[in-house]
C-alpha cells in the first residue's frame, strides 16, 4: 500500500531497490493501552528508508494518536503553503469505545497520513517527520507535552517582531477595520472553488455513510427473515417446509455478505470520500495562512513608509534620534521584506499544490469509485447466485 | 398491514429528484424503450424471456396467487410514476445468456385483456413449470369483479337532521361467463352497509366455511382521514373482499353473492344484524317464558343458528349454563369434542397463524430495507451528479475533468441501481403480500371453528335438557301411578312434557345434524386450505427468488460496467 501512495517515483522496483531513494513507512498493530479514561491507542511505525539523513534502512517506534497531531502542527507552522495531509479528527466519544472498527478506520487514516507526507517532496525532507519516525518514546512524550510551551514563545524570531507591529500598527494608525485581502480573481475563483467543494464533498459522504447503514439494516433484516422463514418450514413440514428452509437458509447466508460488504464499503469508499473533505479543510487552513502573510506583507510594507517618512523628517531636522529611527527602520525593511518572501513563497507553492492535490484527488477518487463499484457487483453477484441456486428446488417442488 | 409501509411517501420527496434522474440518464447508451409485458410476448424469443412474461399471465390466473386488487393508479401501495418510468426496463442491452436480467417485471399488468380471471390453454401449458395453478383441471369457469367510481349520495329516508346524511355508493361491475347468473355483464351500486349484510348473511348460511373476512367499517378512520383517501382505500378494500369471495369454490355459487351483484336496491337487512330489535324480542319473549306461558322450548328451525346470533334469550342463558357446566361441572358433558384428528389440526393452525404472522412482520421490514437502500443509494448518485456538474463547470485542470467524468459514471450506476432497487421492492410487496393475504385468512378459520363449537355447544345443551325433562317426566310418572285412577293436572302435565319431550328430541336429531354438516364442512376447508395454501406459498417463494435474482442480475451488470471503466485506477493487489 505504501508503495502506491508514494508519488515521488520512488517505488520499490523489483531489480534495484536501494538505487533509487525511497522512503515507506506503515503504521500497524493497534493495541490498546491503558485502562478506562486513560486508554489510549498506540501504533506501530515501521520506516524502510535509504536517505542518507535517517539511522539505517529500518526503524520501528511505537507512537500514539498526539503524536501524529503533534507532526500534522509542526509541518503546518513550518510548511506554510502546502496542503498538509490530514488526520482522521479526535473522537472524544468513540474513544471510549474503541470498537474494532474505529480502531481500524483510524489506523487506515494514519497510515495514509504518513505515507502522503512521506511521498512529498518537500515534507519528506522535514526534521519534524525524522524525529517522528525516529525517536524513542521518552523524546517524544516530551516533545509532545512541550508542544504548547517552548513552541509558541519563540524570542528571535521575526514572528516576534510581526506580532509586536500588529499590535502597534493597529488599525487607528492605518485607519482601516476591515483586514486587507488579495485583489486576485484567479484566487478569488479558487477560494471560492475550495468552499464550495467543501459542502458537496461533505453531502457525499453523509450519504456514503448512510449507504454502508442501509446495508447493515438490509443484512440485519433478511437475518430477521430467514429465520422466519426457518421456523415458518418448520410449521409447514413436507415439501413446502422444505422450501421455506432453504429460504431462509439462503436468506441467513446473504445477511452475512451484506455484513461484510457494509464494512468494505466503509473502509473503502466511505473512508476516502472523509478524507477528500478532511484535505479540502485542510486547503482551508492554509488560505488562512495565506491571507495571514499577506495581511503582515501588507502592514509592513505600510509601517515602513511611515517609519521612512518619519526618518525623513527626522534627518532634516538633524534630531538626535536619527541613528535609532535609522535602525528601526532597517529592522523594519528587513522584516518587509522577509514577509514579502514568505507571501510569495506561499503562493508559489498553492499553485504547485493545488495541481498536485487535483491530481491525487482524481487517483484517490478513481481507487474509491472502482473499489465501491467492485464491491457491489461482487454483492449483486453473491445474491443472484445465492437466490438462483433455490431456483431448482423450488421447480421441483411444484410438479412434486 | 404492510400496505401502510407506503413506498409512496419515500417517492413524494424524492419526485424532484427523481424527475433529475430521469433527465440525467437520458443521455445514457444503455437506457432503452420502454416496453410492456404484453409487448414483451412479442419481442422476446429467448425461452426464459417467453417462461416470465407468461408466468405475468399466469399468476393473473383467478384460482392461483390471491388476486391483486387493482392497477397501478389507484392502489396506494405504489406510486404510478414509478412504472411510467420510460427508462425503467433495460432489457434488450443485455443480449447475452438470457438471464433474469432479460426480463421485465412488471407488477400490475396494465388492464389488458389478460386480466381476466381466466386461463388460456396455450399458455397454461407452459405455465405449469413457472407457476402452479390451483385446480387440476383446466376450466374456463370465471368472474370478474370490479368496484369503482365512488359517488356522494343523500340519505332519503330515515333522516333526523335536515339536509340529511350523506354515504357513498360504490359501483360495482361484474363480467362472468358462469350460466347461473343469466347475464354475461352487469353492475349494481351499492353501499358499504349492503357490504356487511353481505357477510353477515353468508355468516349465517355458510357456517363452517372459511369465509373471507370482509373490510373493517374504520370508524374512527373514515372521520380521520381524508375523504378522498378513504374512499379509496375502501374502494380498493371491497374489490378485494368480493373479490375472495368470487374465489371462493362454493360461497361463489351462494344465492347472497348473486343477489349483492346483480339486483339493484336495499338488500333485506338480516334478522341478526339488528341487535337492538334482537334484544328487545327476546326480553319479551323472556317473562313469557319464565312464566310458562309458551313453551320454554328451542323449535327446531332456531336450532340451526347459534344462539348468540338468535333472539331467544333463554336460549342463550341454557346454553351458556351448559358450558359454564362444560367447564367446571364436574361430569363429563353428553357429547363432546373426539375428533383426534380434529384436534391436533386446530392446533397445528394455530401454530401456522403464529409463523406467518411473524414471517409477514419480517417481510414489512425486508420491504423497508429495501426501500431505504434504494433511496439512500439514489441520494448518493444525485449528491455525485451535484459534484459532477460543479467539478466540470469549474474546473481549471485536467485532472478535474477526468475525476468528473469518473462521478458521473459512479453515479449514473448508482441512479440506476435506486431505481432496481425500487421496482425489486414493488414487486417484492406484491410477492410477500401473500403471507398477509393468509393471515386474514386465519380470521375465516377462526370463525369456522367457533362455529363448530357453537353448533357442538347447542347440540350439549338439548341433550342435557331432554335428559332433564325424562328424569322430571319419570318423577311424575312415578308419583301419579301411586294414586289410584290417575291424577287429571299430574296426567295432563305428563302429557305437556311428553310432547315438549318430542320436541326437544326433534331438535335435537336437528342441531346434531347440522353439527355433523359443520364438521364436514370444516374437514373440506381445511382440505382446501391446506391445497391452495401449499401453492399460493410456493408461487409466493418462486416470485420472490425469481425477483431477486433478476434485479442482482441487473444491478451486477450495471456496477461490472463501472468497474470496468475504472479499472485503470486499480493497483496490483487491489
Amino acid at each position: 500500500m505504501e508503495q502506491q501512495r508514494s508519488l515521488s517515483g520512488s517505488s520499490q522496483s523489483p531489480r534495484s531497490p536501494s538505487s533509487q531513494p525511497y522512503l515507506s513507512v506503515s503504521v500497524t498493530d493497534p493495541v490498546k493501552l491503558g485502562n478506562g479514561v486513560q486508554a489510549y491507542i498506540s501504533y506501530r511505525v515501521i520506516t524502510k528508508t535509504n536517505f542518507p539523513e535517517y539511522q539505517g534502512p529500518e526503524k520501528i517506534v511505537i507512537r500514539r494518536y498526539s503524536d501524529f497531531i503533534w507532526l500534522r502542527d509542526r509541518l503546518f507552522e513550518k510548511y506554510k503553503g502546502i496542503f498538509i495531509p490530514p488526520v482522521p479528527e479526535k473522537s472524544a466519544v468513540e474513544k471510549f469505545r474503541f470498537s474494532a472498527e474505529f480502531i481500524e478506520m483510524r489506523r487506515q487514516a494514519l497510515d495514509i497520513f504518513v505515507n502522503r507526507i512521506a511521498s512529498h517532496n518537500l515534507l519528506q525532507q522535514s526534521e519534524d517527520l525524522r524525529t517522528f519516525l525516529q525517536a524513542d518514546e521518552e523524546t517524544m512524550e516530551r516533545l509532545r507535552s512541550h508542544e504548547t510551551g517552548i513552541f509558541k514563545k519563540k524570542p528571535a524570531d521575526l514572528m516576534q517582531i510581526f506580532k509586536d507591529v500588529q499590535s502597534k500598527v493597529s488599525d487607528v494608525v492605518l485607519g482601516k477595520e476591515k483586514p486587507v485581502e488579495e485583489s486576485n480573481p484567479e484566487y478569488e475563483k479558487l477560494k471560492h472553488y475550495v468552499f464550495e467543494l467543501e459542502n458537496h464533498l461533505a453531502e457525499a459522504q453523509k450519504h456514503a455513510y448512510r449507504l454502508v447503514k442501509r446495508h447493515r439494516e438490509l443484512g440485519q433484516s433478511l437475518s430477521d427473515f430467514g429465520k422466519a422463514a426457518k421456523l415458518l418450514g418448520a410449521c409447514e413440514g413436507q415439501v413446502l417446509g422444505k422450501a421455506f428452509s432453504d429460504l431462509g437458509a439462503k436468506s441467513e447466508v446473504l445477511s452475512a455478505k451484506l455484513q461484510k460488504e457494509a464494512h468494505q464499503l466503509l473502509m473503502s469508499f466511505e473512508e476516502p470520500l472523509k478524507d477528500y473533505v478532511r484535505a479540502v479543510q485542510s486547503i482551508k487552513a492554509t488560505i488562512g495562512e495565506r491571507a495571514n502573510a499577506f495581511r503582515q506583507q501588507c502592514e509592513l510594507a505600510e509601517t515602513m513608509k511611515l517609519k521612512e517618512i518619519n526618518l525623513d523628517k527626522l534627518m532634516l531636522t538633524r534630531s538626535d534620534r536619527v541613528g535609532e529611527a535609522e535602525h528601526e527602520y532597517k529592522e523594519l525593511k528587513a522584516a518587509s521584506e522577509e514577509a514579502t518572501r514568505r507571501f510569495e513563497t506561499i503562493v508559489r507553492l498553492m499553485n504547485e499544490e493545488i495541481v498536485r492535490f487535483q491530481e491525487q484527488k482524481t487517483q484517490d477518487m478513481g481507487i474509491a469509485f472502482h473499489e465501491f463499484a467492485k464491491g457491489q457487483a461482487r454483492l449483486a453477484n453473491s445474491i443472484a447466485d445465492a437466490w438462483r441456486s433455490l431456483l431448482p428446488k423450488l421447480e421441483a417442488c411444484s410438479s412434486a | 398491514m404492510m400496505g401502510s409501509e407506503n413506498p409512496g411517501f419515500e417517492e413524494s420527496h424524492l419526485f424532484a429528484s427523481r424527475e433529475e434522474m430521469e433527465n440525467l440518464v437520458l443521455d445514457d447508451p444503455l437506457t432503452t424503450t420502454t416496453t410492456t409485458a404484453t409487448n414483451n410476448n412479442n419481442s422476446y424469443s429467448s425461452f426464459r424471456s417467453a417462461k416470465s412474461s407468461i408466468s405475468d399471465v399466469a399468476t393473473r390466473h383467478p384460482l392461483s396467487p390471491p388476486v391483486l386488487s387493482t392497477p397501478a393508479e389507484s392502489d396506494p401501495l405504489l406510486s404510478p410514476p414509478v412504472f411510467r418510468n420510460p427508462n425503467a426496463s433495460d432489457n434488450n442491452s443485455y443480449i447475452e445468456p438470457p438471464s433474469y436480467a432479460d426480463v421485465i417485471f412488471s407488477p400490475f399488468d396494465d388492464n389488458s385483456a389478460n386480466e381476466i380471471n381466466r386461463v388460456d390453454s396455450s399458455s397454461h401449458d407452459l405455465d405449469s413449470s413457472l407457476t402452479l395453478s390451483r385446480s387440476s383441471s383446466s376450466t374456463s369457469d370465471y368472474i370478474k369483479i370490479t368496484v369503482s367510481n365512488p359517488k356522494k349520495e343523500q340519505e332519503t329516508t330515515n333522516s333526523l337532521v335536515p339536509g340529511g346524511n350523506t354515504y357513498y355508493t360504490y359501483l360495482i361491475t361484474t363480467r362472468t361467463n358462469i350460466a347461473d347468473f343469466g347475464s354475461s355483464e352487469f353492475s349494481v351500486r351499492r353501499r358499504f352497509r349492503d357490504v356487511v349484510t353481505l357477510s353477515d348473511r353468508l355468516a349465517e348460511s355458510y357456517r363452517g366455511y372459511f369465509i373471507p373476512p370482509r373490510p373493517d367499517k374504520n370508524v374512527v378512520e373514515s372521520q380521520v382521514m381524508q375523504k378522498q383517501e378513504f374512499v379509496e382505500h375502501r374502494r380498493v378494500a371491497l374489490e378485494k373482499y368480493l373479490r375472495r369471495l368470487a374465489e371462493h369454490p362454493v360461497i361463489r355459487q351462494s344465492d347472497e353473492l348473486k343477489v349483492f351483484l346483480q339486483v339493484e336496491g336495499r338488500l333485506p337487512l338480516s334478522m341478526s344484524t339488528d341487535v337492538a330489535s334482537r334484544m328487545l324480542d327476546g326480553a319479551v319473549k323472556l317473562p313469557k317464558q319464565l312464566f310458562g306461558e309458551s313453551t320454554a322450548v328451542v323449535a327446531p328451525h332456531e336450532v340451526v343458528q347459534p344462539a348468540k346470533g338468535g333472539r331467544d334469550l333463554l336460549r342463550l342463558f341454557k346454553e351458556l349454563r351448559q358450558s359454564v357446566a362444560n367447564d367446571w361441572g364436574g361430569s363429563k358433558p353428553p357429547v363432546v369434542e373426539e375428533d383426534k384428528v380434529f384436534l391436533e389440526k386446530k392446533e397445528w393452525i394455530h401454530d401456522l397463524e403464529q409463523q406467518i404472522s411473524y414471517a409477514s412482520q419480517q417481510a414489512e421490514s425486508l420491504v423497508k430495507a429495501q426501500q431505504d437502500m434504494g433511496e439512500t443509494m439514489g441520494e448518493l448518485g444525485l449528491a455525485f451528479i451535484k459534484l459532477t456538474k460543479f467539478e466540470n463547470e469549474e474546473a481549471m485542470y485536467n485532472s478535474q475533468r477526468v475525476r468528473a467524468a469518473d462521478m458521473k459514471c459512479l453515479a449514473t450506476a448508482a441512479v440506476k441501481a435506486s431505481r432496481f432497487y425500487r421496482e425489486l421492492n414493488a414487486q417484492t410487496v406484491k410477492h410477500l403480500d401473500t403471507l398477509h393475504e393468509y393471515l386474514g385468512l386465519m380470521l375465516a378459520v377462526h370463525g369456522a371453528f367457533s362455529d363448530r363449537s357453537s353448533a357442538l355447544l347447542t347440540v350439549q345443551t338439548l341433550l342435557s335438557e331432554l335428559s332433564t325433562l325424562h328424569a322430571r317426566a319419570e318423577k311424575l310418572e312415578a308419583a301419579s301411578s301411586k294414586i289410584f285412577g290417575g291424577d287429571k293436572s299430574r296426567i295432563r302435565k305428563i302429557e305437556e312434557l311428553k310432547e315438549t319431550i318430542r320436541v326437544t328430541e326433534d331438535a335435537k336429531n336437528v342441531a346434531i345434524r347440522e353439527y355433523e354438516r359443520i364438521k364436514e364442512n370444516n374437514k373440506c376447508e381445511l382440505e382446501r386450505l391446506d391445497k391452495e395454501r401449499r401453492v399460493d406459498f410456493l408461487n409466493m417463494l418462486k416470485g420472490f427468488v425469481v425477483n431477486q435474482v433478476g434485479y442482482a442480475e441487473k444491478s451486477s451488470d450495471v456496477w461490472a460496467k463501472v468497474a470496468e471503466e475504472t479499472s485503470g485506477y486499480a493497483k496490483d493487489s487491489c
